[in-house]
């Protein structure tokens, strides 16, 4: 019972922050139809840029409480990665919007090669330890294990969410998104700059990411340069579970995603007779990937409304 | 001031020129129709006005304003709207939705939410389905929210491409009398449209498109009358 409990609970933690960087792989394909492959560096490099800050911010010896450095190394390192997704789709996407669909692709998967060899030039090759200044001691919930921070964590990452389904489902800017991605010279001719619009959904896409990365990093206690690899094909495979395109899915795939994980790592061992073990976590990921691509390609959440002529 | 001064707009997809230098004017108020077979070149024409698609020449005049460098997207502040051919509504989006995305580019809310309110006094259909989603609606209904998102960019110059088109003959002459009504409101209208008979009944003047070019022009009136026209799209 109580290894049900905390895989429950780690599942949770790790599926909210799988969400998060799902959600910046489904809006991008919802509007380009474009997998963006090097997501998973953008949440890296929000990693490392916060972990440089709050390094930074420690030996200052400001005397702010460690919540604070937290914070205010996250409001620089967000508009920086904002501006990396903004620029990676001006620079290396936008002039491929008209080119069969392989050649973004594969810039996608070069762009995020490049990436992480230049995080390694700056950050080195070696783990970026998160400075150890957040309160780890656990909190002991139905005999498992939680600490305050990972609290912190799922409740900012479905606050985040609320947010943002607020503003994609509420407002003129959101609404104009999901025209954009229904039909681009439709919205077009309602007066939406489409790229603009495509811009925006980078700039978002990335912040959620960059959020992601600090969590992982914290929750960790390090990060690395190649960090962003793994954690962007998992999330995409969360993406694709509940659906790629579709909002809701990639919440929902993405939680389910952190929960398969967790609870296959903890009974794989039981299950096997203790002959494969939770180093195996890695493997659920992409088996549910490719059984979801085999028996249900549109993921869950991904019912297409009939469209009549 | 004309509403709309066309000069040898020419339009091209690679190799194929679809649209060979036409010229026409629309004046304020006026409906016009833009009559021709398929393939003539009166959607390319019509898009290109929108500024979906570039014009490889000729010059585009809104109110005495050359649109020539404006996009697609701030053409509709200019005062032009399009209702494309095959309708182009957001299918998942909600009616209501795709209404308000007519008012995108306007901030008078309270003559927005008006407006909104007299769309769906000319279409009750809609105001029955608002939170259906668009998709989900049967083709004239859909065409229904086409139209009404475009007249909610508050248009003076309103172009239509084939409102007829896939409907069946009691939607058609509804969805024209509907275009009626929005012409005696006071904005200009230029027509495209296969059912000859209707457009040339409904206009005041017209132009034949034949190849890219114009062919003929002319009151609509007359039109019907002209031999060439009765015998090349009236049926006789």
């Amino acid at each position: 019972m109580d290894i049900f409990v905390q895989q429950l609970f780690n599942g949770i933690i790790l599926g909210s922050i799988y969400a998060l960087i799902a959600l910046g792989y489904t809006m991008v394909y919802g509007i380009l139809g474009l997998i963006n492959f090097a997501h998973g560096e953008v949440v890296m490099i929000g990693a490392m840029v916060t972990i440089t800050l709050l390094r930074i911010l420690v030996e200052m010896n400001t005397g702010l409480p460690a919540a604070a450095l937290v914070a205010l190394a996250i409001t620089t390192a967000l508009p920086l990665c904002a501006l990396l997704g903004f620029t990676l789709e001006r620079v290396a996407y936008r002039p491929l919007r008209n080119a069969p669909r392989l050649s973004p692709l594969i810039t996608a998967i070069g762009l995020s090669i490049i990436l992480q060899n230049l995080a390694m030039i700056i950050w080195g090759r070696n783990y970026a330890p998160f400075p150890p200044i957040l309160d780890t001691t656990p909190w002991k919930i139905l005999g498992a294990a939680i600490t305050p921070l990972q609290v912190v964590i799922v409740i900012l990452a479905v606050a985040i969410m609320a947010g943002l389904w607020l503003l994609i489902g509420r407002t003129r800017k959101g609404r104009a998104m999901r025209a954009v991605a229904q039909n681009p010279n439709a919205a077009r001719l309602m007066g939406v700059n489409v790229d603009g619009i495509i811009s925006l959904t980078f700039v978002l896409g990335s912040s959620l990411g960059c959020i992601a990365g600090v969590m992982v990093a914290a929750n960790y206690g390090q990060a690395h340069a190649t960090m962003g690899f793994m954690l962007g094909l998992k999330a995409f495979a969360a993406a694709v579970l509940g659906g790629i395109g579709n909002l809701a899915g990639a919440m929902i795939g993405g939680l389910l995603l952190g929960l398969i994980e967790s609870f296959g790592a903890g009974y794989i061992g039981d299950l096997t007779g203790g002959f494969l073990g939770s180093q195996y976590q890695d493997v659920f990921a992409f088996l549910v990937l490719i059984l979801v691509l085999v028996f249900r390609p549109s993921g869950l959440m991904g019912e297409r409304v009939a469209e009549r002529a | 001031m004309s509403m709309l001064v066309v000069n040898d707009l020419a339009v091209s997809y690679g190799n194929i020129n679809a649209v060979q230098g036409v010229s026409f004017r629309v004046e304020p108020g006026e409906l016009v129709a833009l009559i021709g077979a398929n393939g003539a070149g009166k959607s390319s024409t019509l898009n290109c006005l929108a500024g979906l698609l570039p014009a490889k020449r000729g010059d585009v005049q809104l109110q005495g304003q050359s649109l020539n460098r404006v996009p697609a997207h701030d053409r509709v502040a200019h005062g032009m709207a399009l209702v494309p051919e095959g309708r182009g509504i957001f299918s998942r989006l909600t009616v209501l939705e795709n209404l308000q995305m007519g008012a995108y580019r306007r901030d008078d809310k309270s003559v927005v939410r008006q407006e909104l309110t007299q769309v769906f006094e000319m279409f009750p259909r809609l105001q029955e389905r608002r939170d259906q989603l668009a998709g989900t609606l049967s083709g004239g209904e859909q065409q229904m929210v086409a139209i009404g998102r475009a007249l909610m960019t508050k248009p003076q110059l309103l172009l239509l491409d084939e409102p007829s088109m896939g409907l069946a003959p009691l939607l058609v002459e509804q969805i024209f009398a509907t275009v009626a009504t929005v012409a005696k409101s006071g904005v200009a209208i230029l027509l495209v449209e296969q059912n000859a008979q209707l457009a040339l009944q409904l206009s005041q003047r017209a132009y034949v498109m034949e190849n890219g070019r114009i062919t003929l022009e002319g009151d609509s009136a007359g039109l019907l009358q002209d031999v060439r026209v009765r015998q090349a799209y009236l049926g006789e």
